[in-house]
């Protein structure tokens, strides 16, 4: 992965505009971009959408397949997320291995969903201790805009939401060339969906740009649920190599709480439609 | 067949049939017919047979005035990533005014920007210069990319189109033929109005009466003519 | 086609039916150059960045730029999930591609640099590579890229002793009689030459001549298509 560089005139510009509270492109530092979604793609998955936030667009999918369950969680299906940063998507991304970008992002999104209880791995269990659904989240990087990790956070779980499991065939232990109407057994009311907030001219800015991105002190991924009415926090990651001060993090919890209101209904309607 | 003719051609499609055309950048010739060699838009003037590209990256031509950044420092000049696919260099002799070896950082730092003329296009690299007047360091303002195909369209006619947007929201406005675009103005609002006309003019520039439609626009967003102060004359950024 | 037990294909297609086509150009707007290629249940995309410095600087050629096809499928695109990354399969496909492509392009212009060309597949229901050819071949035209001609693919073949163009996935794996026969293969637009030919079966050289010659006719459909969709790029929206 090579750096992408902002001009100097850029960086303070963007910082001028953003103790303004405003960016570049016309937002101010609180607004979502738009927000597109296409759903099945691939009729060959168990569900699989594209998704795009301003210019910043991924693809997500998922398939199951039945295994051997973990020997320390007997009755409980597993779960893995995979996310490619391929270099169709930017000129910033390489060919090879993923490297940490991805990493970093596909275990930011896999830890969000899978503490959450957002999937209720019990009841992926078919026989204890023998045979598990086995539930494999892909995502593949059509253009980097900036912020991907949400995009990618939200293609995940509308992904996981539309998801139905195929005819598995007991007897004779084997998936049929079938898709079922069951869906995934999720916990509805559990889904957390992922804000990553970035600081730039001593204020927080929301869903940022690539050039943003590449500018700011630091960013914050915060996973939140809906606990009754009030947010409730199942991760957090912090990125770069900024510090938070005691200001920041009292403005930070703030303006999740804001936005949660405002986008925690909109993520549900995107995932349950 | 001449100037009017205009048509979208891909590679491989004949553009027009007969000995007496000639096949000039974007064209070759394939026994009576000239063929178009790029996806653009053909233009024949006096049986010279062109193709102008209408998408793609920017291809760095003698005389061209671009918009970089400095990404290196060597011993004798700077290093300008301009989005093309090598960097320009600019030479230590290249500048205004006379500078020591040691003070190259000082004159121009890592990260700076340059608007800046192309005198040498070799293949390993392009050479560039800001001796002239109307070219140097920028300072302030922002920076955002175009289609750089599309930046005949945002100049105009003997630069009639910049000025227009230039006199109606007084911002300084310089454009590189490499697509990237400088604003500088007076506050925030302004600066991004600007930006926002100018993608207007990028996203209509195939349509008649473009310069009405620009004007009906420029109303449309609350503003009215000469808007201001006659800031610094930057260059207008060349003419195709 | 006497006594084959292939006498209706699954989808009711014609036997020299290619199934409906849709095309793209300009799907992704970072990137120099973009395109989406649709047969029936196949998507193919493919995005052109470039021409961009080639490292490391051994690889580079210092007469022309270089072509690199990277071709991949994404894990959901098929019924048994691929895992993420490079295999055997993919890195065939990706030089068989990269010749196909070579054959049309002229990059004598770009010295030392790399023309990067990804094809990925969201959704497969056979001809995949073929997909991948025709979506890339609209990218590159629309990346600027010269080139003296386009280049369009089909894959044709025969299930027991019916010739078909255009396979789809459960007729590549039509078993009965003499099974089935799969013929990827890539047309130039202008000189008609074959620019891509594989095969595995069973097939006499008469009967491959006749498929070879239905699949020049079926090029010529997604020729069309490929320069439908070229000319009407939307100028502004997508690819900038």
């Amino acid at each position: 992965m090579s750096d992408f560089i902002v001009p100097n005139l850029q960086k303070e510009k963007i910082e001028e505009y953003a103790t303004e509270g405003m960016r570049l492109d016309g937002r101010k530092i609180s607004d979502y971009r738009e927000i597109k979604v296409e759903k099945e793609i691939s009729k060959n998955a168990e569900s699989s959408v594209r998704v795009r936030v301003g210019d910043t667009e991924v693809f997500a999918g998922v398939k199951m397949a039945v295994t051997e369950p973990y020997p320390d969680s007997p009755n409980e299906g597993t779960f893995m997320t995979t996310a490619e940063l391929h270099p169709m998507a930017s000129d910033n991304f390489d060919l090879g291995k993923p490297g940490i970008g991805a990493i970093e992002l596909a275990r930011v999104i896999d830890r969000g969903i899978r503490e959450s209880g957002f999937i209720d791995f019990k009841k992926l269990c078919i026989k204890e201790g023998e045979k598990v659904w086995q539930v494999f989240v892909d995502i593949v990087a059509l253009n980097d805009g900036g912020n991907l990790l949400d995009v990618a956070g939200l293609a995940a779980l509308i992904a996981l939401g539309n998801a139905r499991l195929p005819v598995y065939n007991e007897e004779e232990d084997k998936i049929e060339h079938e898709f079922s109407d069951n869906p995934l057994p999720l916990d509805k009311e559990a889904m957390s969906f992922n804000m990553t907030l970035h600081k730039i001219g001593g204020k927080i800015l929301v869903d940022v740009t690539k050039e943003e991105e590449a500018i700011s002190d630091y960013r914050i991924s915060i996973a939140v649920a809906d606990n009754s009415g009030e947010p409730r926090i199942t991760a957090m990651q912090k990125g770069k190599a900024g510090a938070i001060s005691e200001g920041d993090m009292e403005n930070i919890l703030n303006l999740v709480c804001d936005k949660w209101k405002e986008m925690f209904p909109k993520v549900k309607e995107l995932v349950f439609g | 067949m001449d100037n009017e003719e205009r048509q979208i051609v891909v590679p491989g499609e004949t553009i027009v049939s007969g000995n007496e055309y000639l096949p000039g950048d974007g064209a070759y010739r394939d026994g009576n017919e000239v063929v178009s060699k790029r996806f653009g838009v053909s233009n024949i003037s006096d049986k010279h047979v062109r193709v102008i590209p209408v998408s793609g990256t920017y291809y760095p031509r003698r005389g061209n005035t671009i918009i970089g950044t400095v990404v290196d420092i060597t011993h004798n000049g700077w290093l300008i990533d301009f989005g093309g696919a090598q960097n320009a260099f600019l030479g230590v002799s290249e500048v205004p005014r006379y500078i020591n070896k040691n003070e190259l950082r000082e004159f121009l730092d890592f990260g700076e920007s340059v608007v800046v003329k192309v005198w040498d296009v070799k293949g390993r690299g392009i050479d560039v210069s800001m001796k002239m007047r109307g070219f140097g360091k920028l300072e302030g303002g922002m920076l955002f990319s175009v289609n750089p195909n599309k930046v005949p369209r945002i100049i105009g006619k003997e630069g009639s189109m910049v000025k227009l947007i230039r006199d109606a929201t007084g911002c300084e406005i310089t454009v590189g033929q490499n697509g990237k675009v400088w604003i500088s103005g007076s506050d925030v609002q302004k600066e991004i109005l600007t930006r926002e006309i100018i993608e207007f003019v990028v996203n209509n520039a195939t349509i008649n009466g473009l310069t009405e439609k620009v004007e009906e626009f420029i109303k449309s967003k609350g503003l009215k003519g000469s808007d201001v102060e006659i800031v610094a004359e930057n260059t207008d950024g060349g003419e195709e | 086609m006497v006594n084959s037990l292939y006498t209706k294909r699954s989808d009711g297609r014609k036997m020299d039916e290619v199934r409906p086509m849709k095309a793209k150009v300009g799907i992704v707007p970072s990137a120099d150059g973009s395109a989406s290629f649709e047969t029936g249940g196949t998507k193919a995309i493919a995005v052109v960045r470039g021409p961009r410095t080639l490292h490391p600087q051994h690889m580079q050629n210092p007469q022309k730029g270089i072509l690199r096809v990277s071709y991949g499928m994404m894990p959901f695109s098929v019924w048994d999930r691929i895992r993420p990354g490079p295999s055997r399969r993919s890195e065939e496909i990706s030089k068989v591609v990269e010749w196909a492509l070579s054959s049309v392009v002229d990059l004598s212009e770009f010295p030392n640099t790399v023309v990067d060309v990804f094809i990925q597949i969201p959704q497969a229901d056979a001809g995949t590579r073929v997909a991948g050819l025709n979506a890339a071949s609209m990218a590159l035209a629309h990346a600027g890229i010269p080139m003296k001609e386009m280049v369009s693919a089909i894959a044709v073949g025969k299930a027991d002793k019916t010739l078909i163009v255009d396979v789809n996935k459960e007729e590549e794996d039509f078993s009965e009689g003499e099974g089935a026969t799969d013929i990827p293969m890539a047309l130039t637009s202008r000189t008609k030459n074959i620019a891509l030919l594989q095969l595995d079966g069973k097939i006499s050289p008469n009967e491959l001549r006749e498929a070879i010659n239905m699949g020049k006719k079926a090029c010529g459909d997604i020729l069309k298509v490929q320069m439908d969709a070229l000319k009407n790029v939307n100028g502004g929206s997508d690819n900038e």
